[in-house]
């Protein structure tokens, strides 16, 4: 079996009365795509929230390559390798495509804390930041604020941005929302590929998408996973076809 | 030191806390509900405060001088949120404050431009002169324990308007979601300058019951202004729960503070030099209690709409 | 991307930065020095301007108690130039300074310490929160230079003869507006580099998307407590100069008026430009002038056009002659 980037276990969290995670436990591994599905208010977001830190979970504990970062805040999660897009595009609109990158870019790199080099005219950040851009099919709009991109591009520039990370494991919360079936197309491809290069905890509502790329897929919900499998065990699931394809076809 | 000195600067320092709180229960009611903050609310004090002083010179009464003070500032309110504030709801916070700020101009100068530089004076009526007396044979101010029982008495029926009455459910409502009330159909223009021009008439009666105490001048406002932030701070913004015991603990914190501290180091440093250190740090203790607070709960103790 | 605009800020910029210099030097060859203290005071308050500009322009940190650090740089001033006047011993037997350089770089050590326990604390804090915390912090400074007695209270402290530099005679006004003109220069030269830098893309990045800033890996407090300390400590050395223009360092310096002075500087100017604090400056105190020259009720017209600049103006006066602002 291929090696656990990834481990949840037994995570819990409580708003209230309501059990928004309950006791889920997952894993990622090298090379997969493991798509989380579940009908809306499954906590699957909330799920997403709580590994990559801006939630802090109730009980349980989540190991990133080896470390409990259980603990961690979301900037040492990132800076540890762990790439998220958000559900909810989340740039900095003001800035340019390139320049989102470029700050990613230089996080990566390590210090933010240098004060003289302009860097508009600074190779070694613009260079990685252009090819990752082209990679993602954004070359032609590097120039352009965040906030004029086009929905699907700025899901794009998202999925750049965690490229440029350099991330050792992607999170992406609903990538193909509101994207157009050939943008969902383009962008299925691209993830199909992505997946050797890191892997995926894919939270995505496109089922066409899901059962075409994913390797493994857990099913949320009320805050538990009530299956986990291959994609044709995940089909076949009485009980997931009851609490959940049922309902969405 | 004796039980009636203390009794006594404890009850100055809930004296202050209530004045506070009837200007932080204005403010925080304004950011609960309309996510504004109101540089301006010190000089609607000040209004209050002249309207009552010169209400009760012309008319010798200071009651009428008080009304005037509630009907002067509500008005003031009423107007200042229909002309400039409601333009600034939607603005972010740096335009909120820059606009205030210069309403704080314009009313200081136009104020100084009526009423001159000089002070004016105020009485307190003459059924609430003189002194009572208390257990342990302490005297105490009659006025002063009158303006704690105005603060008594405007908590309870703030308590008593918010959770009773339909103005206060679409307040309560107007914190939660502002988004919620335009669905019940309420009108929200509407709700906002009521909303505005009731913290206005709390800040005016203030300034007004204050105005007795000190003397009514151009600037008094913002000094008090600041102490209830502090004050909203530490009680958490938007709550008026809050505002009550961030007002009660800072009154008494700074009144306690400014009479015991100086007394407390003139242990260690001597007379002179204990009771000039002691001043100053009583002049910083409530912000010192502020970022205590601060550094245990950021969002206040009662955090409201977090 | 509008290059038109760029090279009509930059024009704009050049003319700001000759007329600041050109204008004080034709008043002493007219003879009329009373212009060179009046440039004198647009370039410090330009310069605090330039401080504040760092933290709420580039960062969006809406500090409304900076006038802390520009009274924290007068009293350093003030106390280093009463100790060296008067020989007495301060703190491990130094005995204060009246050398520029010197006051200087202890304004803008002080105000920079003073400041990071300050954002610290307000920094975990966001919003209307932070405004209210940095008033707060600013008005605590103010009670304790006015109740402490030993650096003149309530009167605060006047500075017998001006504090020097070497090789000029700081006496002269012109002189005097050459040191101030020149540490502007060297302000907005250290502005202009943080805001290209890597440090300037993290400080407005978390600006526009603090989210987005941690998630990259950015830890947004830290950026944020250094672009404050830094900021301070800028706005720290125009008070130590402020401070050696009116010969005193005054309690008012360090108001919560003051405070909101510097902001009404920034946005008049236009937030977060360059030259913004620069032509900020020069409006304030041309309206000051000016407006005070016919009216003992100046603040009343101020008041108004401050409100009509929020209301109607935004982008303040370099938005209205070169447009929106860009980021590359």
């Amino acid at each position: 079996m291929a090696e656990t980037v990834l481990s949840i276990r037994d995570l819990r969290k409580t708003f209230g009365a309501l059990k928004a995670t309950d006791g889920v436990s997952l894993d990622l591994r090298v090379g997969e795509i493991h798509a989380l599905i579940g009908p809306n208010g499954a906590g699957k977001t909330t799920l997403i929230h709580q590994i990559s830190g801006s939630i802090k979970p109730d009980h349980g504990t989540i190991h990133f390559r080896g470390e409990d970062i259980s603990r961690l805040g979301v900037a040492e999660r990132a800076r540890r390798g762990l790439g998220r897009s958000f559900q909810i595009s989340s740039l900095a609109p003001e800035f340019s495509a390139l320049r989102n990158v470029m700050l990613a870019v230089q996080a990566r790199q390590g210090s933010s804390f240098r004060f003289f080099r302009p860097v508009m005219t600074d190779r070694s950040l613009i260079e990685p930041a252009m090819a990752v851009l082209e990679q993602t099919g954004l070359g032609s709009r590097a120039h352009l604020p965040a906030a004029e991109l086009s929905h699907g591009e700025r899901r794009q520039l998202e999925i750049a941005i965690a490229l440029a990370l350099g991330s050792k494991a992607f999170l992406f919360d609903e990538p193909m929302a509101g994207m157009g079936p050939e943008g969902s197309r383009q962008l299925t491809a691209f993830l199909d590929r992505l997946r050797a290069q890191a892997p995926i905890l894919l939270v995505e509502h496109d089922m066409e998408a899901v059962f075409a790329l994913a390797d493994r897929i857990s099913v949320l919900v009320y805050g538990r996973v009530i299956a986990s499998g291959t994609v044709d065990e995940i089909r076949n699931d009485a009980e997931v076809r009851r609490a959940y394809l049922g309902e969405a076809s | 030191m004796s039980t009636a000195l203390i009794i006594e600067q404890l009850l100055n320092g809930l004296q202050f806390g209530v004045m506070l709180f009837l200007m932080a229960a204005g403010l925080t009611l304004i950011f609960g509900v309309m996510g504004l903050i109101n540089l301006a609310h010190g000089s609607l004090y000040m209004i209050g405060a002249f309207a009552c002083a010169v209400v009760a010179a012309a008319t010798g009464s200071f009651w009428l001088g008080l009304a005037a003070s509630l009907v002067a500032a509500a008005a003031a309110g009423a107007l200042v949120e229909l002309a400039v504030i409601r333009r600034l709801y939607d603005r972010d916070h740096l335009d909120q404050v820059l606009a205030t700020f210069a309403l704080i101009l314009i009313f200081s100068e136009g104020a100084r431009w009526v009423f001159g530089s000089f002070p004016l004076y105020l009485d307190i009526p003459p059924v609430l002169q003189g002194a009572v007396s208390l257990l342990g044979g302490a005297h105490y101010q009659l006025y002063r324990l009158a303006i704690i029982g105005v603060g008594i008495v405007v908590a309870a029926g703030l308590y008593l308007l918010i959770s009773r009455t339909r103005l206060g459910m679409r307040i309560r409502a107007g914190q939660s979601d502002r988004e919620m009330i335009a669905a019940l159909g309420v009108d929200i223009g509407t709700l906002y300058t009521v909303v505005f021009a009731l913290g206005a008439a709390l800040a005016g009666l203030a300034g007004a019951l204050v105005g007795a105490l000190q003397s009514v001048q151009v600037g008094m406002g913002e000094p008090v202004l600041i102490l209830a932030f502090v004050v909203i701070v530490i009680g958490g913004i938007g709550s008026v729960k809050g505002a009550l015991v961030g007002a009660i603990l800072v009154g008494v914190v700074d009144t306690l503070g400014r009479f015991l501290l100086p007394k407390l180091f003139a242990i260690f440093l001597g007379p002179a030099e204990g009771a000039t250190t002691g001043a100053a740090v009583a002049s910083m203790l409530i912000y010192i209690v502020m970022a205590l607070i601060l550094a245990f709960r950021p969002k206040g103790l009662f955090a409201a709409n977090t | 991307m509008t290059a038109g605009a760029m090279n009509r800020e930059t024009l704009f910029n050049t003319v700001l930065a000759v007329l600041l210099l050109v204008l004080p030097l034709a008043a002493v060859a007219i003879g009329e020095p009373f212009y060179v203290t009046l440039a004198t005071r647009m370039a410090i308050l330009a310069l605090a301007a330039v401080g504040l500009n760092l933290a709420l322009g580039l960062g969006g940190l809406v500090s409304f108690g900076h006038a802390a650090f520009f009274g924290i740089g007068g009293y350093v001033a003030g106390i280093f130039a009463s100790h060296a006047f008067n020989q007495e011993p301060m703190l491990f037997g130094f005995e204060g300074s009246d050398q520029m350089p010197v006051i200087w770089l202890s304004a803008m050590l002080v105000s920079a310490l003073v400041a990071v326990p300050i954002g610290a604390i307000s920094l975990r804090t966001s919003g209307v929160y932070f405004i209210m915390i940095t008033l707060a912090f600013a008005q605590m400074i103010y009670y304790f230079a006015i109740s402490w007695p030993a650096y003149g209270g309530e009167d605060g402290l006047s500075i017998l003869t001006r504090n020097a530099f070497p090789g000029l005679n700081t006496a002269q006004p012109i002189s005097f507006f050459l040191i101030c003109y020149g540490l502007l220069m060297a302000g907005l030269l250290l502005f202009w580099f943080v805001r290209n830098s890597r440090f300037g893309a993290a400080l407005q990045a978390a600006r526009q998307n603090e989210a987005r800033v941690a998630a990259v890996g950015i830890a947004p407090f830290r950026i944020r407590l250094a672009a404050f300390a830094m900021s301070a400590a800028i706005t720290g050395v125009a008070g130590a100069l402020f401070a050696d223009l009116n010969r005193f360092a005054s309690p008012s310096m360090l108001s919560w008026q003051m405070s909101g002075e510097l902001i009404v500087l920034i946005v008049l100017g236009g937030t977060a430009r360059l030259f913004g604090p620069v032509a900020g400056a020069i409006l304030f105190v041309l309206f000051e002038f000016a407006l005070g020259g016919l009216t003992e009720r100046w603040q009343l017209f101020l008041g108004l056009i401050l409100l009509g600049v929020v209301l109607f103006a935004r982008g303040g006066l370099i938005g209205l002659f070169a447009g929106k602002a860009r980021h590359g």
